[in-house]
């Protein structure tokens, strides 16, 4: 392994800007002559608009326009869409509402876009935003999935009377009822996966612009996903066709998927950047991330597993009730029925599972996908059922969920996914020894000691990534195709420029694609770069999410090496005077089979763009390939997570002692990055299980508003984690790897959770597990255990 | 509107400013001094800490006409030349950082604690010292060690200048 290659931990190259401040973030960004545009919201959780008297902001200073719902539709600008089609148990397409950029008669959640008022600064929109007379008549608003069924219940579209969007299902419903009819015992659990709102720190951001001259657009996003946003802008918003409308998401602090999505504000930058005449900008302030960023989770969940006499697991059922906020925002559907229900087979061989899920319009923030999404809320379901079945068996869990465990490969499970490799004995293993498992038992007396009370908790997860198989993703109502694509250019003196449809955002795609092209090319790592989110440079790509740039996205570079390759033997044989069949290439330079005649990459290349050396009618000149691809399968990422808590009933503080993952995500390109990504998705899923919780009031007013009243994990609030690797190989792309974005904060929750429970002998225990819900816990079972 | 003079990276500045520009805005639209970062509006995230006179603060707390006659250091101004400061240098090696939003506020706050508790600084500190910087990416676990890197690796630099 070379000291830049693959499996190295080379340092990270886009870092030397961050950390001199040079990065080149969407507010960063000003154009010349640019305006800047404030929202007016909605401060009502449900209305109608009657009116909207803009005068009194129109005669305030620096004011340019107000733009409102009328102007969009007077220029037959479209709704923000749903690119996912559910249907329904009985066949029926899901009903989706539609989704206006800037409401159109109705506003339908608290932070929902009234108008937008342009003006010279920011201060001079806002002041003039204060001075806009909206008259709304307030209507009684559901602001819970019950409220929303209840009978009687205000309507939020008339598409869907009942606020159901869609009611979804998957597996083998008679062949598990057989499996409940025949089980030895039935563990059951209510689950409410908690609403979280997903706070990358850089607050979304928009600069639009219009070239009158070319007539043609550039919209500067905080997008993980350039092309998609261009693509839905262009086809289905009706901006402007592709080839006139560019979009760049330059450096983009964080997105774990909530710049996924293409919202209103985005929309409406780029769309009045015309109508005013002059660039927008828009720089979301945190208040309104808040509001109005998509936001994950929420589903109300109960399930059930049948087990056998010997304790084997026969037969899981679920029903979740999965909240879609206030519109479908553009992947919402997919995530509590294709990215969820698949997963819930965890680790184990289940053979009969049947899952209703329920998708719901309440006035709230649309819901999608945060990192894990769908698969998360799965784990939490299985590994919640694997836990508590153990203990409903009087069965140590690690041991329960080993006899359960898929053993061999490949294994299809009742619901869709093949695995295609994996170990999970060995994870499972090695997260006992790095955890102490057997040394449990004296700390926890050592705790009691002291008064406190400690507890171990199990998450064995998997989740499938490296999303996906175009074809299959399409027979499930995918309206895209989830491949990547890439371009190689090598320069005449050897350099090189990958150009990516990955989107980094924190991933470092400037080191680890390097890395590979490093290796596979025999040239120094500083001699290639990475060129991504830019809708002008990179032809098209499908971005950065489901932890598929690694698996599918340098998939796609390895596709296209493989013609540089090719090509560059070509020239290399011209220029040896050796045939083709002769030139091997390794380490950087093409020899001669059986001679010591040897020529450097660099040398090639620059051959190929001087082309003297053969007929340019036989051997195109110049050496630039690209390549698309598709995978053949999800990969399947999956570990064993092994938590330790402390909790001080007196005060229901939970303190994570140990915290322990063993994940195998197949061959690891920097481990470096890899484990950075660990520890992420871990803070964020003990974020979940411990801190985090949107929270709205009766009205509908989001109570979470800001960092004063959402916790967010701080410094104190974590452990240093212990992370170790097992690995298997991935059989079904050429690097062999699985995927690592994703699996911190889908495995996390539970293993918390489970300690939780485990410490305090009561299942009842809600997520977040805040102080005052631990506390309340610990009370009952002192309560109970005086009664005794 | 008031004239706001100060010294930011030892340069001289000086503007007209809408009295209640913050020095964050002061920072990043006049001076285009854009490594200093807006994550929030309730002044928790620490994106935007630099130092005044010595001392971290929050920027987007601070009114710019509040720093008349001050000395400013921001993330632009911590290296010397093309040399990174240690704690950048530290953050770097052991990956504190993923997107790089809230790192500027980071190395700032992580400067600042080395200078008010010295350069053997145990994790419960750093992470107690921490509170004021949120970051979303790391989980903390590698700008922990940073942190207690770049500060050993501060007082090494200060011991060698002194010789």
């Amino acid at each position: 392994m070379s000291a830049t290659g693959i499996g190295a931990s080379v340092r990270r190259k886009e870092d030397i800007r961050y950390i001199t401040g040079k990065g080149r973030y969407t507010d960063d960004i000003n154009v010349a002559g640019q305006t800047y545009a404030y929202f007016v919201r909605s401060p009502h959780a449900h209305a109608a608009i009657k009116n909207i008297d803009a005068s009194a902001a129109l005669a305030k200073p620096g004011v340019l326009s107000v733009l409102t719902g009328a102007d969009l539709a007077a220029d037959q600008i479209g709704g923000l869409i749903c690119g996912w089609m559910i249907h329904s148990k009985d066949g029926s397409p899901m009903k989706a509402g539609g989704h206006p950029a800037l409401a159109q008669g109705k506003v339908r959640y608290v932070g929902d876009h009234v108008c937008v008022v342009i003006a010279e600064t920011y201060a001079q929109a806002k002041d003039a935003g204060e001075a806009i007379v909206v008259d709304y008549d307030v209507l009684p608003a559901a602001v819970e999935m019950a409220d929303a069924l209840a009978k009687g219940a205000p309507v939020i579209h008339d598409v869907a009377t009942d606020n159901t969007c869609f009611e979804w299902h998957l597996g083998d419903k008679a062949a598990t009822e057989a499996a409940f009819a025949r089980a030895k015992h039935v563990t059951k659990l209510d689950i409410v996966n908690n609403r979280l709102i997903p706070n990358a720190m850089e607050p979304r951001a928009a600069v639009g612009d219009y070239d009158m001259g070319t007539d043609s657009f550039t919209l500067y996003t905080t997008s993980q996903n350039p092309h998609v946003a261009r693509l839905v802008l262009s086809a289905f918003i009706g901006i402007a066709p592709e080839h006139k409308l560019r979009v760049i998401a330059p450096d983009v602090g964080g997105g774990f998927g909530s710049k996924i999505f293409i919202y209103a504000e985005e929309t409406v930058c780029v769309w009045a950047a015309k109508k005013v005449g002059r660039p927008v900008k828009w720089t979301g302030e945190r208040s309104e991330s808040f509001l109005a960023d998509a936001h994950g989770r929420d589903h109300v969940t109960h399930a059930e597993l049948a087990l056998d006499e010997k304790g084997k697991a026969i037969g899981l059922r679920v029903h979740t009730r999965a909240n879609m906020g206030a519109y479908l925002s553009t992947f919402a559907s997919s995530v509590p029925t294709y990215l969820y229900a698949p997963l819930l087979s965890g680790q184990y061989d289940i053979p009969a599972i049947y899952a209703e899920v329920d998708a719901i319009y309440t006035n709230t923030a649309p819901v999608d996908a945060y990192r894990g999404a769908g698969r998360p809320e799965a784990t939490f379901v299985i590994e919640r059922l694997m836990e508590v079945a153990a203990r409903e068996l009087k069965t140590d869990p690690a041991s329960f969920r080993r006899k359960n465990f898929v053993k061999s490969f490949p294994h299809q499970t009742p619901v869709i996914m093949c695995y295609d490799a994996g170990d999970y004995v060995a994870s499972l293993d090695k997260a006992l020894e790095l955890a102490d498992y057997k040394g449990f038992a004296k700390r926890k007396r050592e705790s009691a000691k002291n008064g406190k009370l400690r507890g171990v908790g199990f998450s064995c997860f998997i989740e499938a990534c490296g999303i996906a198989p175009s074809a299959a993703v399409g027979s499930l109502g995918a309206g895209v195709g989830l491949w990547e694509s890439a371009e190689v250019r090598v320069n005449p003196i050897g350099t090189v420029e990958i150009l990516t449809g990955s989107h980094s955002h924190g991933q470092g795609h400037e080191t680890t694609f390097a890395q590979l092209v490093s290796d596979r090319l025999g040239i120094p790592i500083d001699n290639v770069s990475i060129v991504h989110g830019d809708t002008d440079k990179v032809q098209m790509g499908m971005g950065t999410y489901g932890s598929r740039s690694g698996a599918v996205g340098m998939s796609a570079i390895v596709k296209a090496l493989d013609k540089i390759e090719a090509k560059a033997k070509k020239v290399a044989a011209h220029v040896l005077e050796a045939s083709e069949g002769d030139i091997e290439f390794k380490n950087g330079k093409f020899t001669v089979k059986g001679t010591d005649k040897e020529i450097d990459f660099g040398s090639v290349a620059l051959q190929a763009y001087i082309a003297h050396k053969f007929n340019g009618q036989e051997l195109e000149p110049g050496l630039k390939e690209s390549a698309f691809y598709d995978p053949t399968n999800f990969t399947f990422p999956a570990g064993s997570h092994v938590c330790e808590v402390e909790i001080d009933p007196d005060t229901g503080v939970t303190r994570v002692v140990n915290y322990v993952a063993v994940d195998d995500f197949g061959e690891l390109i920097n481990p470096m990055i890899v484990e950075g990504q660990m520890h992420g998705g871990i803070a964020q899923g003990i974020g979940q299980a411990l801190l985090e919780g949107a929270v709205y009031n009766k009205e509908g007013q989001l109570i979470t508003a800001s960092y004063m009243d959402y916790t967010m994990p701080r410094a104190g609030d974590l452990p240093s984690f212990q992370t170790g690797f097992t690995s298997t190989r991935c059989p079904s792309n050429p690097l062999g790897i699985k995927g690592c974005g994703e699996a911190g904060a889908i495995a996390s929750p539970p293993a918390v959770i489970n300690a939780i429970t485990d410490a305090l002998g009561t299942e009842d225990v809600p997520m977040p597990a805040t102080a005052q819900a631990v506390w309340r816990a610990a009370q009952r079972m002192r309560a109970a255990q005086a009664a005794e | 509107m008031p004239v706001v003079s100060m010294t930011v990276n030892g340069k001289a500045v000086s503007a007209d400013v809408d009295s209640r520009t913050l020095l964050v805005q002061f920072l990043r639209e006049n001076l285009r001094l854009t490594g200093t970062h807006v994550g929030c509006d309730t002044s928790q995230c620490g994106a935007c800490v630099v130092h005044v006179d010595g001392k971290a603060i929050k920027s987007c707390t601070t009114l710019a006409v509040m720093c008349e006659g001050a000395h400013v250091t921001t993330i632009e101004g911590l290296a010397n030349g093309a040399e990174l400061h240690p704690m950048q240098a530290a953050f770097r090696e052991h990956h504190g950082l993923q997107c790089g939003f809230c790192t500027p506020g980071m190395i700032m706050s992580a400067v600042d604690i080395v200078a008010r508790k010295g350069n053997v600084l145990d994790e419960a500190t750093i992470r107690e010292e921490l509170e004021g910087n949120i970051c979303r990416c790391t989980g903390y676990h590698n700008i922990v060690k940073a942190v207690a890197d770049g500060a050993k690796a501060m007082g090494a630099g200060a011991a060698k200048a002194a010789e």
